[in-house]
């Protein structure tokens, strides 16, 4: 202990350090949150390159450009780094940019935590990565990794995958555990919990998701671990085990995941389209019981990705009913958002456009989420592309143009200067046509039957398969615009005010633009 | 690795691909889910319809008033906002209604549920198992039991030549049921866990090691329907499809009764006197099906994942393992036990895999002969 108080004296300056030592030993909210941002754009176009490949080999029926094997391969690391690399870390960025913003306080309670919370990142994905290059390739079981394709029957790479997953799950748990601390702690004086922003609110819920469910997949992957090479069978059937068990586990970690990349897309919506309709949201305290309800239920749905497992009768109508509840809080959500629009006075700024792209297609990805979760028919969509369809409309339209919506919204504050309008809508619309152009014609090859991580199909597959590869093509080049356009915006550009947006609301709005290093060292003063 | 998925046949093909592109016949109108042709799949296909309209109608709604703000209620239009917000009528309302919805939606779905579930013994009972990658057939009244593997020629996935009608949706040995009687399938696995998909009959049942689940269908309209595996198994899920022939009850029985006496005459060949030719010659067929996926066609497998055969040492001089590996698998890795195939397959394929790749030559060369199987399966003291 007596180390870290001779060190104290260091902590005296003001500025960020110079070079890369700034980075590298960063304790700033901002700067860490800048981190996770890049990072994640970087995961973005990595987990993107691979999308680009799948589609590719889908283009026409016929093995083109890979082997089935490497097409596996493709379909787990594309998952895992779009979930664990992309939408996550830039969900944790933003969060570390506009919570202590948000609620006035200095920085992150846990400043030091959360330079180790970043910094052990990229060495999983690292990790990850690397098992491309080891001798029987990376790990090839998809992302959900059911047992025993991913123990008894996996390449020798799946201890690097577990032990990745190890890592991210650590950072993600500290991240939350300082999420959680700030918002509980710092708040200034005067905001209570209930004056929280809808974003603070979105992501102290998230990250009690989070603590609740990231030891579980802790635990799947640990218990495959034993399997794998110390002669435990929890996933055996030969050995006693349960090859189910898995499935169970791995879903009650999964299902609370997928609101975990959802819910601070709820936050950032609601901020955005309450901004640009300059008009109150409609219902602040239905928003936060719809975001808490969503979040309970979570809890108890997770069997309805294992209808086909062959669970008793009264478990599969459970779930279902279960299941089916989540569209009650939804609703209310997407409601409350058009009542928001309703009669304000709206402009089309980007992020508008993002936001109201998210309402709609999230709205859709929400429909056919309600149609799989009746269970009969839920037996033909099961595993074909009609999933892939519902999961890609809730997460690239979804959670990843609340993203970007974010990053046009909140980039003024950032560094100063407004993005170029122009490009940046000229990024909504080609996104937006690439997005529903690749996933929209998904559903209609899953209806019409095709199984997905189908590295081949079979003949009435192949036109609208070539069709959503046009889409998916289009959507991936036009993201290169989207980094063009911020790395102009950090360069340069048109100065931006302290409100930055006419009906801009909320604490982060009060500190100069760019925000500065130290905002609120003394608390302000909130009615 | 990185290397490994430009292998094979990558250089030959771009061409061949733009050559036969043409050649394709694709469905623009394939749009929907298919119409059953049981009660049950009819069911579920207007329980999806149901569901779909109601999505479609709530859509419309909701989005005509968003879509009407975005146009009404622009700055342009509407320079100030109004100010109104929560309004506790309307807010239940639009809690209360959906959830009246949902009700609506659950009921008709919970009692379609309700008739599939039903694991009663079936007038014909077959245990399907999945394997990697291919399914097994088990008629349990008959005693008949058959591989139904991918019959869709290398060459058409590789675009070296044209794409058959039903391209990756064809079998070398279809599975036949009586039409208009009860059918029960018991679904397991053997190795990892398969989906056993048919569309038409709306059965989608995982099929798992060490469980057994059950699915049952009834079809009153002979024909071909197909189907294939919906869990990812390994790297030819794609290619283990699964294709039905339903056939009158005469038919049927005749089919019985030939499959019968092709069991008999197989029995018949154990006994049989074998050359090493003969053996070879059947032996390179069952590689053919059963070895090649993984041990490929030279027989040097796949580096890191799946073992060389040529010029391994069991291969070569140690003819006991050999069998043992056959017969029991190898724990702890993708080698399952392949005790199911019959004691000629078994014994053909181990001496074709000791003579082939200039196996024969480097070891002792010894072969197998059914026999060695028959006596390895008795019971040791």
């Amino acid at each position: 202990m007596s180390a870290v108080i001779e060190n104290h004296h260091d902590d005296h300056h003001h500025g960020p350090a110079k070079g890369i030592q700034r980075w590298l030993f960063t304790t700033n909210h901002k700067d860490i949150g800048t981190l996770y941002l890049w990072f994640s754009f970087a995961m973005f176009l990595i987990g993107g390159a691979m999308a680009m490949v799948i589609r590719a080999e889908l283009f026409q029926p016929g093995m083109q450009i890979v082997e089935p094997e490497f097409y596996n391969q493709m379909i787990t690391l594309h998952g895992l780094i779009m979930i664990f690399g992309g939408v996550m870390p830039a969900f944790v960025g933003l969060a570390n940019w506009l919570v202590p913003m948000m609620i006035g306080a200095p920085d992150m309670a846990l400043p030091r935590m959360n330079n180790l919370s970043f910094w052990i990142l990229p060495f999983a994905f690292f990790i990850l990565l690397s098992s491309l290059f080891m001798e029987g390739g990376a790990p090839n079981f998809g992302w959900t990794f059911y047992a025993p394709l991913s123990t008894t029957y996996a390449p020798p790479s799946v201890t690097f995958f577990i032990f990745s997953v190890h890592i991210m799950g650590a950072s993600s748990i500290m991240g939350s555990i300082n999420v959680v601390v700030t918002i509980m702690n710092m708040r200034a004086p005067g905001v209570g919990l209930m004056k929280m922003p809808l974003f603070v609110w979105s992501w102290l819920i998230t990250a009690y998701l989070l603590i609740a469910v990231m030891p579980v997949l802790a635990g799947a992957v640990t218990m495959m671990l034993m399997d794998i090479h110390f002669g435990t069978s929890f996933f055996n059937a030969a050995g006693g085990g349960d090859p189910v068990l898995f499935q169970h586990i791995f879903w009650f970690f999964g299902h609370p995941e997928v609101y975990i990349m959802i819910l601070p897309a709820f936050g950032i919506v609601s901020h955005i389209i309450e901004t640009f309709s300059r008009k109150q949201l409609f219902g602040y305290s239905s928003m936060v019981w719809a975001m808490l309800s969503i979040a309970i239920l979570s809890f108890v749905v997770w069997a309805h990705h294992m209808f086909t497992v062959g669970m008793p009768l009264a478990a599969e109508l459970f779930f279902m009913w279960a299941t089916m509840l989540i569209a009650v809080p939804t609703g209310v959500k997407v409601f409350n958002w058009i009542a928001t629009m309703f009669r304000g006075s709206i402009t089309f700024e980007t992020p508008m456009l993002f936001a109201c792209a998210f309402v709609v297609l999230f709205t859709i990805g929400g429909f056919s989420g309600l149609m799989l979760a009746i269970v009969p028919a839920d037996f033909q969509y099961h595993d074909t592309y009609f999933v892939v369809a519902h999961f890609h409309y809730v997460l690239v339209p979804g959670a990843i143009f609340s993203i970007m919506a974010a990053v046009y919204y909140w980039i003024p504050k950032w560094c100063g200067n407004m993005y170029d309008e122009r490009l940046g809508k000229l990024h909504f619309w080609l996104s937006f046509i690439g997005v529903n152009v690749t996933f929209f014609p998904q559903h209609f090859i899953g209806l019409a039957g095709m199984p997905r991580r189908y590295p081949d199909y079979a003949l009435q597959f192949a036109d609208w398969n070539m069709v959503s590869t046009v889409g998916a093509f289009l959507f991936g080049v036009s993201q290169l615009l989207f980094l063009f356009i911020v790395v102009k915006t950090v360069m340069g550009g048109k100065k931006a005010t302290d409100q930055v947006w006419e009906g801009a609301r909320g604490l982060e709005w009060t500190v100069a633009s760019p925000a500065p290093y130290h905002t609120f060292t003394t608390p302000p003063k909130v009615d | 690795m990185m290397i490994d998925f430009f292998r094979n046949h990558s250089h030959k093909l771009f061409l061949a691909t733009i050559l036969f592109t043409n050649q394709l016949k694709a469905d623009w109108f394939a749009l929907n889910m298919t119409r059953g042709i049981t009660n049950i799949s009819n069911e579920v296909f207007e329980l999806h319809m149901l569901i779909f309209w109601i999505c479609v109608a709530i859509g419309v709604v909701v989005f005509s008033v968003m879509f009407y703000s975005m146009y009404a209620h622009t700055k342009k239009k509407n320079p100030v906002a109004a100010t109104f917000h929560e309004n506790t009528k309307v807010e239940i309302a639009w809690t209360i209604i959906p959830f009246l919805i949902l009700i609506a939606m659950a009921v008709p779905a919970s009692k379609t549920l309700v008739k599939i579930y039903d694991d009663e013994a079936g007038d014909v009972n077959i245990q399907v198992t999945g394997y990697q990658w291919k399914w097994q057939y088990r008629y349990l009244e008959d005693d008949i039991s058959f591989f139904a593997n991918l019959s869709t020629d290398l060459d058409e996935i590789y675009n070296l030549v044209p794409k058959g009608e039903n391209y990756l949706q064809e079998v070398d040995e279809m599975v036949v049921l009586p039409a208009g009687k009860k059918i029960r399938f018991l679904i397991t696995a053997n190795d990892v866990i398969h989906s056993w998909w048919m569309p038409a009959f709306a059965i989608k049942q995982d099929a798992i090691p060490g469980f057994v689940n059950t699915a049952w269908t009834k079809v009153d309209t002979p024909g071909i329907y197909r189907g294939k595996c919906t869990e990812l198994c390994g790297k030819n899920h794609g290619f283990m499809p699964i294709v039905v022939k339903v056939v009158e009850q005469d038919e049927y029985d005749a089919w019985v009764t030939e499959k019968k006496e092709a069991a008999m005459k197989m029995a018949e060949l154990t006994t049989k006197e074998w050359t090493t030719e003969e053996l070879v010659q059947r032996g390179e067929g069952v590689y053919a099906v059963n070895c090649v996926a993984c041990h490929q066609t030279n027989g040097e497998g796949i580096s890191g994942i799946f073992p060389a055969l040529a010029g391994s040492d069991i291969s070569l001089n140690n003819k006991e393992r050999h069998i043992e590996i056959l017969m029991e698998g190898v724990q702890g890795a993708a080698m399952n036990s392949f005790d199911y195939l019959s004691e000629v397959e078994l014994a053909s394929v181990i001496t074709y895999t000791r003579q082939a790749w200039g196996n024969a030559e480097d070891g002792d060369g010894e072969i197998v002969v059914p026999k060695d199987i028959v006596e390895y399966k008795k019971p040791k003291i």
